[in-house]
């Protein structure tokens, strides 16, 4: 087969079986890019937030009262999609790097956005203290991140303030302690043999 | 929600006092000494879609489907839905976990008027097994034999993701062989994941022969992966520093005896599913997302293309070499099950054209880095070499460590955006990994579509959102 028979095939089947166009977006793409002027951290509302860049990459470490507000003038600016959020324990790391101003905590929140628009991810990372587990939920703002709030939740305890619907999702409705803390031990549940009397 | 959610701002207990609440729980007289910790730590209410009084009037308007909210802007209409209700008219069933066509063990809460799906709230779970916390416990070496079962329907693209997640931390680059084959091996998955969900898509809405068809072509593409990788799935091919083994002796006419069968086949099902009436009525029009919703609720992959967004990560943010490859974005228009059934059949004839270009442009020279920190010596190496020895055996045994740092990458795996969110901590083993599967994510607009359907609907509806539950609950 040649590339030629491949490209008609292509073609026929497109048009007259599907219906559907097959749409380069190349171009699109690359508009896109270099329409975006004014970078991303050019924004007032993020001013005072403390960021750095990784491997040429935005990365913004708001303060817990910051977050919310970042996050929303980060949405405001395009990113309309919020890609992953993930809790994270620091409890045996706690040197890394992080900007001067910020103070690190056992827990870390870890959001990456994505514009569209810009063809561009941002990294957004708060600092949870251990004593006061919660941050604000940014469902309102985004609503693809219930589910991966709820994992942060249900995985490290992380309360988020203003989830409409805060309970655990992979695990089950009543287990004990957040697994992936680094605190938690895996063996503490008992292992339930058949027939032996178990806590549940 | 339920009005027994506990204050937040209380001061929680750590893990450590746990201990003893638990000796306090035995002195008193409790019958049970685990009910205390439970009450504490578990009282945050059931998982399961709960009853409209709960709710209070305010989220109800927000809502649509237990779990989903709409920014401002996209609030729901409430006469969208054309039904009429009283309060204790409606009726909540159980779908799943263990439902034929949900796919592996999904369960969905469904709130019936009838035959009409008014909300809907999938519950996942049932498959977790931990796999972000296994991966704390295994080094860099071995941990993409536990990423590559979490999708076990492209389980060279979740090698993928985590080892360009660790090679961005070491900082080490990859011949070019080894990248292109990388390529080649995931548009090889890609086909034979979408020939999959071709299939069983078929067996849900009652084509009994597409499922049998569509086992018979992925099996074409297993048995390549076996010859290359030694294992039909779960592989562990693709590897931090490059691939495990170059591509076997013969490979260019196994790639061709794939493209001459593939293209073939596709076209055959498109006459099959695509030109039949009753397909075309189960799937037209059933599950509409738009856009603006899906954008807003994260999904990705052939979801967010149906709706017509041409975002596809090869094209929009090229990683490894795509950006040389001549391939078209497919979008669909409506968002519906068709377009999705649609988008998906067409990237296998664009996965096609990719397998081609890169098979003619396969490069020569290593397929992995000659890094001895990273990447084992060669065989014979071993037998002459002291070092070699000593280096092979270090890996296996420690590892390599990797520099602290975080990364975040992703690439566009068959379902959609699949991330690997790495934090080293200069160990041999990750500190945290987490993976942004994209079924997880994606689950979280099936109320949006189910929401207004019929119950029959549901069934193409979810098997159009192509979940895979091994990487939905990791």
């Amino acid at each position: 087969m040649t590339d030629d028979v491949t490209d008609d095939v292509t073609d026929d089947v497109t048009d007259a079986t599907t219906g559907y166009a097959t749409d380069d977006v190349a171009g699109a793409a690359t508009d896109a890019g270099t329409a975006a002027v004014v970078p991303v951290d050019a924004n007032p509302v993020l001013a005072d937030v403390p960021r750095l860049f990784v491997r040429g990459h935005l990365v913004l470490h708001p303060s817990r009262e910051q977050y919310f507000a970042t996050c929303q003038a980060l949405h405001e600016d395009s990113f309309t999609m919020c890609s992953d959020l993930c809790g994270v324990d620091y409890l045996r790391h706690p040197g890394r790097d992080l900007p001067a101003s910020v103070e690190p905590q056992r827990f870390e929140v870890a959001v990456q956005v994505l514009s569209m628009e810009r063809v561009e991810r941002v990294s957004i990372r708060v600092q949870v203290p251990e004593s006061d587990p919660v941050v604000p939920s940014v469902v309102r703002i985004w609503p693809g991140a219930d589910a991966m709030e709820r994992e942060a939740f249900d995985m490290f305890g992380l309360r988020f303030e203003g989830h409409p619907d805060m309970t655990r999702i992979l695990m089950p409705e009543d287990w004990e302690g957040h697994p992936l803390r680094k605190d938690y031990a895996p063996g503490r549940v008992p292992v339930q043999f058949k027939e032996a009397p178990g806590p549940r | 929600m339920s009005n027994d959610r506990p204050d937040w701002t209380s001061d929680e207990s750590d893990e450590s006092d746990g201990e003893t609440a638990r000796e306090g729980a035995q002195a008193s007289d409790r019958v049970n000494p685990y009910d205390e910790i439970f009450e504490r730590e578990t009282a945050e209410g059931r998982q399961e879609l709960l009853d409209r009084v709960h709710t209070d009037p305010g989220e109800l308007d927000l809502e649509e489907g237990s779990i989903l909210r709409l920014p401002e802007g996209l609030v729901l209409d409430p006469g969208d839905v054309d039904v009429e209700f009283g309060e204790d008219e409606t009726m909540i069933i159980n779908m799943g976990p263990q439902h034929p066509s949900t796919h592996g063990v999904l369960r969905i809460m469904l709130e019936l008027q009838g035959e009409t799906v008014l909300r809907s709230k999938p519950v996942v779970g049932y498959l977790h097994t931990g796999m972000e916390k296994t991966g704390e416990e295994l080094t860099y070496v071995q941990g993409a034999t536990n990423v590559t079962r979490m999708d076990y329907l492209s389980p060279l693209n979740n090698e993928l993701v985590y080892s360009l997640a660790v090679e961005e931390l070491l900082g080490i680059e990859i011949p070019p062989r080894a990248t292109w084959i990388r390529m080649l091996m995931s548009e090889l998955n890609r086909i034979s994941s979408h020939v999959m969900w071709t299939a069983t898509n078929g067996m849900d809405l009652a084509s009994t022969s597409m499922m049998i068809y569509g086992f018979r072509e992925r099996e074409m593409i297993l048995t390549f992966f076996e010859k290359t990788t030694g294992l039909r799935m779960n592989h562990n091919y693709i590897r931090p520093g490059g691939v495990a083994a170059d591509l076997p002796d013969g490979w260019e006419d196994d790639i061709e005896a794939i493209l001459d069968t593939i293209p073939g086949r596709v076209d055959e099902y498109d006459e099959l599913l695509t030109g039949q009436p009753i397909f075309r009525e189960r799937t037209e029009g059933v599950g509409v997302i738009g856009p603006e919703l899906a954008i807003a609720m994260s999904a990705t992959g052939p979801i967010l293309r149906a709706a017509g967004v041409p975002w596809d990560l090869r094209r929009a943010m090229p990683y490894l070499e795509y950006g040389q490859l001549d391939f078209d974005v497919i979008v669909g228009t409506v968002g519906d099950t068709f377009d999705r059934y649609a988008v998906r059949l067409n990237e296998i004839r664009e996965s096609c054209k990719l397998v081609r270009q890169i098979a003619e442009r396969m490069p020569a020279g290593d397929y992995r880095a000659q890094d001895k920190k990273v990447t084992p010596p060669p065989r014979a190496r071993i037998d002459e070499s002291m070092e070699a020895l000593i280096h092979h055996f270090k890996i296996f045994t420690r590892g390599f460590q990797v520099p602290p740092g975080e990364v975040y990458t992703a690439i566009e795996s068959p379902r959609g955006e699949l991330g690997c969110y790495l934090v080293a901590n200069g160990t041999n083993k990750p500190h945290r990994l987490h993976v942004r599967g994209p079924s997880f994510v994606n689950l979280q607009s099936l109320p949006a579509m189910l929401r207004g359907g019929l119950i029959a609907d549901a069934i193409a509806i979810i098997s159009s959102v192509d979940p895979v539950m091994g990487e939905v609950d990791r």
